[in-house]
This record gives C-alpha cells, sequence and structure tokens, in this order.
C-alpha cells in the first residue's frame, strides 16, 4: 500500500483512503475525495513539503500530512 | 426617504478575493474591532443602496476565510460561530466563490445555502474565468442552486452594485443539498441545527463520521454540476505560467536567492527607508513640545504634558513607518502569491525549531524591530509555530539595541584590531547579532517541546497562481494595521510611558524639594546647558523615584558588576532600549543626550569607590549581554499581548529574557573579571 508521500514529481494517483481522522475531515474538504485523480506537480528543494494538483488547483502539505492518504498509482 | 437596515455577512474560501470584495464595497468606511478573547480582528464596513425610492443601509461583517461549515482552526470557529450567533442578527449571507476554482469553492457555497439564510452568490474573478476560457452557465447554477449567483470582479469593482441589488432582494433558496436519507438529519430535525448542535457542543466522534458523509455527498452533487454547468479546458494557461515561474521561485538555488533578494529589499526598507519619516515625527513631536512647554504656564501640568504625554505619544507614533513600510511588503508579497512559495521552500528548514516557513520575514524584520514583526506573525496559521515566533523575536537584535551597542562597545575597543585586519568594534558588534539569532533559535528549539497546543493544526495551503497585486486593498490593510497598532498596543504604551515620566521627575523628602527649587530658579534665569543646572538636574534624577529605585535594585545587580547609577538606566530604558543612552548621559552630567562622545569620556574615565576604572571588560560585556537579552521594551510588551489575548504569555516572556539576560550577564562579569 502506498501513501502520497511516495509520489514521484509527475506521477498521478486516485485517492484510495486516509490513515488519520483528523487528517481525513480536512483533507476531503480540501478536495481529496476517494477516488478523485491526484498529481505531485513539485517538492520543496529540502523533500518535504510536497505541492499536489488537487480538485483543479495546487496545495501544498507537509511530508508527514501525505503519509495519511492512501493512493493507489496511475499507471 | 425610507431607510432599512440589512446585516450582511461576508463569507469565502481563503483566496476567494473575500477581503478584496468587502474593500470593494465599504471603502474605507470600516472599523477593525476585535472578537471576544480570540486573535482574530473583525472587520465591519458600512455602504448603501437605493431601490425604488427606498434606501437600503448593508453593515457588512468580513468573517475569516473558511473552507466548510465544520470548522479547523481557530478562525474558522470564529467564522462559523459568528455567522450563527443569534446576536448577530445576520439578515443575508454572501458567499464569495473563485469562478477559477469553482469544485472546491462550491462546498461551502452549498453547505450556506442549506442553512437557509437569504443567499446571494457572488462568483468572483470571472474576468479571469473568462480570459481562461472557462465557460459557466450562470443561468443553469443559479436555477439549481435557487439564489442569485451575480458574476462580480472585485479587483476592477466591477458587479459591485448588482450585488447590492441582488443583497436587497436576496431570498432562501428551496433547494436542499445534503443527503436527506442521512442519518444525522433524522436525529436533527434541520441542517442549521446539526450545524449548531456540531459548533456549540462537545464534538463526538459519531459527528466526525457525519461530517465526512456530509461533504462527500455534496461533492458527488457538485461534480455533477460541474459536468453540466461549467466547460473548462483541460489545462489552464494561467496555471501554466504561474508553475513555470514556480520552477524558478521554488528552485533549489535561484529559489533562495531570490527569498534572499526579497529578504534584503525589506530589511533595507524597514531599517533604513523608515529612519527618514522616523525621524519627521520625532522632530515633529519634539518642537510641539517645546512649543507648549512655552506658552503654557510652567508646573506640574505642563511637565506632564509634554514630557509625559507628548513624549509618549510620540514614542507611540514613531512605530507607524516600520509598520506601514513592514505591512506593505507583505501586502505585496501575499497578494501576488510570493508568500505561499517563501514558506513552501523555509518550511523544512525552520521546523526543526519549531518554527513555520511563515517565520522567515517576521524574523528578518525582527533586526529592524520586534513590533511590527510580533503583528506580521498574523499570517502564521499554526497556533503553537505562531506563539513561539513571537516568543524568541524579542531576542533578534534589534535597531533600538544600536546606541547602547554602539556606547558600549566604542568604551570597549577604542581603537583596536582583531586578529590584527578586523576592527574590532566590527567584530563586537556582529557577534552580538549572531548571540541575538542562535539564542532565538535555541530557545525555539527547547520551547517547542514545552508548549502544548490542544488545538490540532496543518500546514496544508493553497499555492495560489500568481497575480499582480492590488495596491488599494494592500493600503486599506496598511492603514487598518496602523490604527489598530495606535489604539490598542498604542494605549499599554502611553501609560507606561507616563508612569516612567512620574518616577523620573518626582521624588519626595526636603532635599528633594530644595533641589527642585533650584532647578526652577536656575531655568527662569535662562541659564540654558550651564554647568550648574546640569548638575542639579544629575541629582534630581538620583534623588527621584527611579534614582532611590536605582539603590535598591544596586544588591540584585552588583552579582552582574553593575552599580545604582546603572540600575536607573535599567529602569528608565524599560520605556526603550535607547534611552539607556540619555539616561547615562544624565547621569554623567554630559549635557544633552545627543553627544556621544562625552559620555564616552565620561564612561571611560569613571572609577568605582577604591579608585580602579569602573567600565572594564567584564562590566562592558556584562551590559551589553544584558541589553542583548533583557525584554528591555514596553512597545514590544503591548504588541505581545495585543497579538496573543493574555498577559501569561507577556510574563512568562518578560521573565524568561529577564532570567536570560541576567543569568549571562553574571556568567560574563564572573568570568572575564
Amino acid at each position: 500500500m502506498s501513501t502520497l508521500a511516495e509520489l514521484k514529481k509527475g506521477q498521478k494517483a486516485k485517492v484510495l483512503a486516509f490513515n488519520n481522522d483528523a487528517l481525513k475531515a480536512k483533507l476531503i474538504e480540501m478536495g481529496f475525495l476517494p477516488g478523485e485523480e491526484i498529481e505531485l506537480s513539485k517538492t520543496a528543494p529540502l523533500g518535504c513539503p510536497l505541492a499536489v494538483n488537487v480538485a483543479g488547483y495546487e496545495l501544498s502539505l507537509r511530508k508527514d500530512e501525505a503519509e495519511a492518504v492512501i493512493i493507489d498509482l496511475v499507471a | 426617504m425610507q431607510n432599512t437596515h440589512i446585516k450582511v455577512a461576508l463569507l469565502g474560501n481563503p483566496n476567494a478575493g473575500k477581503s478584496s470584495l468587502f474593500n470593494a464595497l465599504t471603502g474605507l468606511n470600516q472599523k477593525t474591532g476585535n472578537y471576544s478573547g480570540v486573535t482574530v480582528d473583525r472587520y465591519e464596513g458600512k455602504t448603501s443602496f437605493e431601490q425604488n425610492n427606498q434606501k437600503f443601509i448593508f453593515s457588512i461583517v468580513d468573517l475569516p476565510g473558511i473552507y466548510s461549515l465544520f470548522p479547523k482552526s481557530n478562525d474558522e470557529e470564529i467564522a462559523c460561530k459568528t455567522l450563527l450567533d443569534e446576536k448577530e442578527n445576520i439578515d443575508t449571507v454572501v458567499v464569495v466563490v473563485d469562478a477559477t476554482n469553482l469544485k472546491r469553492n462550491l462546498l461551502l457555497a452549498t453547505q450556506l445555502i442549506d442553512l437557509k439564510f437569504k443567499t446571494v452568490v457572488a462568483l468572483n474573478m470571472i474576468d479571469e474565468a473568462e480570459s481562461q476560457n472557462i465557460k459557466i452557465d450562470i443561468n443553469g447554477l443559479q436555477e439549481t442552486l435557487g439564489v442569485p449567483v451575480i458574476p462580480v470582479d472585485s479587483r476592477h469593482r466591477v458587479g459591485v452594485s448588482k450585488l447590492k441589488e441582488a443583497i436587497v432582494n436576496a431570498n432562501v433558496s428551496g433547494s436542499f443539498f445534503y443527503d436527506l436519507n442521512a442519518d444525522f438529519i433524522s436525529a436533527y430535525k434541520t441542517y442549521r441545527e446539526f450545524i449548531h448542535r456540531n459548533l456549540f457542543n462537545l464534538k463526538n466522534d459519531v459527528e466526525q463520521s457525519f461530517e465526512n458523509a456530509d461533504k462527500i455527498y455534496r461533492f458527488n452533487t457538485i461534480n455533477y454540476l460541474m459536468a453540466k454547468y461549467v466547460k473548462s479546458p483541460a489545462q489552464l494557461s494561467r496555471k501554466k505560467i504561474s508553475s513555470k515561474i514556480d520552477a524558478v521561485t521554488t528552485h533549489k538555488i535561484f529559489g533562495y536567492a531570490i527569498l534572499l533578494a526579497v529578504l534584503f529589499l525589506v530589511f533595507q526598507f524597514i531599517f533604513y527607508v523608515s529612519e527618514t519619516p522616523m525621524s519627521w515625527i520625532e522632530q515633529g513631536f519634539l518642537q510641539f513640545g517645546n512649543f507648549v512647554s512655552e506658552h503654557l504656564p510652567k508646573g506640574q501640568l505642563n511637565d506632564l504634558l509634554v514630557n509625559g504625554v507628548i513624549a509618549g505619544v510620540s514614542g507611540v507614533v514613531m512605530f507607524v513607518p516600520q509598520i506601514a513600510f513592514l505591512f506593505l511588503f507583505i501586502g505585496l508579497l501575499e497578494d501576488s502569491g510570493y508568500m505561499a512559495r517563501a514558506s513552501f521552500i523555509m518550511d523544512r528548514i525552520m521546523r526543526p525549531f519549531g518554527l513555520n516557513g511563515r517565520s522567515v520575514i517576521p524574523l528578518i524584520s525582527g533586526t529592524a524591530c520586534a513590533v511590527p514583526s510580533i503583528m506580521a506573525t498574523r499570517s502564521i496559521s499554526n497556533v503553537k509555530e505562531r506563539l513561539i515566533t513571537i516568543f524568541i523575536l524579542p531576542l533578534i537584535s534589534c535597531s533600538a539595541r544600536l546606541p547602547v551597542y554602539t556606547l558600549l562597545i566604542s568604551v570597549l575597543y577604542p581603537d583596536s584590531k582583531f586578529l590584527g585586519i578586523f576592527n574590532s568594534k566590527g567584530v563586537a558588534l556582529f557577534s552580538l547579532y549572531l548571540i541575538g539569532f542562535a539564542a532565538s533559535l535555541i530557545t525555539a528549539f527547547f520551547l517547542k517541546r514545552f508548549v502544548k497546543i490542544k488545538e490540532t493544526s496543518f500546514f496544508i495551503m493553497e499555492m495560489p497562481v500568481y497575480r499582480f497585486p492590488q495596491w488599494k486593498s494592500i493600503g486599506i490593510m496598511v492603514y487598518n494595521k496602523v490604527k489598530v497598532f495606535i489604539g490598542e498596543a498604542g494605549k499599554i504604551i502611553l501609560a507606561i510611558s507616563i508612569v516612567l515620566w512620574f518616577l523620573s521627575s518626582h521624588g519626595f523628602g526636603k532635599e528633594y524639594e530644595n533641589l527642585q527649587a533650584q532647578k526652577e530658579k536656575l531655568q527662569t534665569e535662562l541659564v540654558q546647558d550651564s554647568l550648574q543646572l546640569i548638575n542639579v538636574e544629575t541629582e534630581l534624577l538620583e534623588q527621584s523615584y527611579i534614582g532611590k529605585l536605582g539603590k535598591v535594585v544596586e544588591p540584585a545587580i552588583k552579582p552582574l558588576g553593575f552599580d545604582w547609577k546603572i540600575g536607573i538606566a535599567l529602569i528608565t530604558s524599560f520605556a526603550a532600549r535607547e534611552v539607556f543612552v540619555g539616561t547615562m548621559a544624565t547621569i554623567y552630567q554630559s549635557g544633552s543626550g545627543e553627544n556621544t562622545e562625552g559620555i564616552k569620556e565620561k564612561i571611560l574615565r569613571e572609577r568605582d569607590e577604591n579608585g580602579n576604572l569602573r567600565y572594564t571588560k567584564a562590566v562592558c560585556w556584562s551590559l551589553l549581554l544584558f541589553y542583548a537579552f533583557a525584554m528591555q521594551c514596553m512597545s514590544t510588551l503591548a504588541v505581545v499581548k495585543r497579538e496573543t489575548k493574555s498577559w501569561k504569555w507577556v510574563l512568562a516572556q518578560l521573565f524568561f529574557m529577564t532570567a536570560l539576560a541576567y543569568g549571562s550577564a553574571f556568567a560574563a562579569f564572573q568570568l572575564l573579571s
């Protein structure tokens, strides 16, 4: 099972589930719906935070927050 | 003509252009206030509209940005609670949605519609949506939502009067967007009741699952609406441009180089460019004080007005240029979208210290002055990281410490070289700045273990596309910041300066009265600046309450190598650190405080009771370190009180910094002597 934190720049994935309740509630309202396609747009020079394209806009989050998002890679 | 009052709540996602619409609606007709007990500013404004010979007066509350009616931070909680607070009497809700980012924005819009307020949707940034080739079927959207959808362009004030008209004729939507079969709705009669309970009662796990179910249900509907009413190109040209700029601004080398240049520019403005208007303010108040002093009858009242009130007000107004410049830059950086990138590349570097990517600007501007920098920590949304930033900011050497450093360093190293090539004065000054930075980061590092904040916070933020900043909106923001500072922190600063004035200009006992009479006699004889007058003034200060206090604290500061004379200077410079130099001048009878050379000579020759030199290396370094760390600044305390809404943080900071200053001064004195 992979998480959003493992995604490489330019890779796309589908949101499957979350492993943290507080982050789940926050991320859902930011557009991270189960089944939604997301794309890692960039990482900061030191590898954290990450920036993700989701629901038609770009959002940044820290790596440990990204670990709460369980994803399925889109080939 | 009949007047009708309408209370309007303005809501929307952060970055939807809510504040700019608020400014477009109300202009400078705004009032800033406080929500009780929290550090969220309350903005309320007025505007009006005429229709059919009737006048409608709107009072508009600009609520903090939210993503949904389930708050995730203090600000968001305030926004939701204020909306549902019966005392607020909200008639109509205007929900601002970003036309270029409709999907996420519609979540909140559908929730607000379900609360069954009279609602109007302001479809903002419509110009941008058009230029990006996003086609929105406004009529279709309007029919489904059941409320008017008004296209507006708040940046160019387009659609504002249409919006006002819609507010006047607003209605409650007949559409429902929540899941009518959901479990929660059988427990609560209406959606509003559910939200109300959720906000005002303690939350439990059952409701958390309702929350997610509610949002997922809504997004399913929204996906359908988006497919039906919105045609958007696969990739927006604006986003392409933004990501090209990002390739540079978040680059591992260019990104930091650009940030460094930006910080340098901000530093220049706050440090040097502010100097000119600050000296105008100082001179202006000085002239005004002299004028009042000459034209009012001599005596207590005159002295209170000139040396207490006018000097105190001058001390408050003096901060305005620095505050204005800092917030001008912050406004430009935020509005253009650059701030999100700066914190994106700095976050990882600041985090080990318990700080945040957004702590960088306040920390750099802290080298000029802690006061505006502490005000600037508002943009740090994580409460814990914001409090830590506020706590450590005053440890960074600010410009008010410079005169103190300069005087003492020139006593320490009148003329010498460090390692043969460097000027010792420069090396000493640089070390003091470095010590300040190191102390602040180390403190932050430890503080992050001790500070416990209940609120869970995230570093989840939108990376907005780059836009041209709006001067007008930034201008209004700067104006509001200055107003709030003068109104709130200003009161505390003025009060303390009057107390300090009283303590330094009053005393008790026969001796004091005699000296006072002598001084008045000399003054009426107009022997300005004569040696005699200076001598009397020195003695007066010694005999005043502050002079007595200096002697009282002498045993406490003796281990640091300080005598009662320094004690007096420590107390008076609580008003502001640079006062130290002026007080030393008075104590050492060198006349007007402007003449640093004069004081330096006196200090260099000063001997203690045993005939040894008073200002040894040990004493000077002890004093330097004391000033580097001590919270010798009432303005900072006043601003911390205003920004944390609690005296607890003010006292903790005062206590910690005093202890640190005392400890390091003690260590320096004992080691060097």
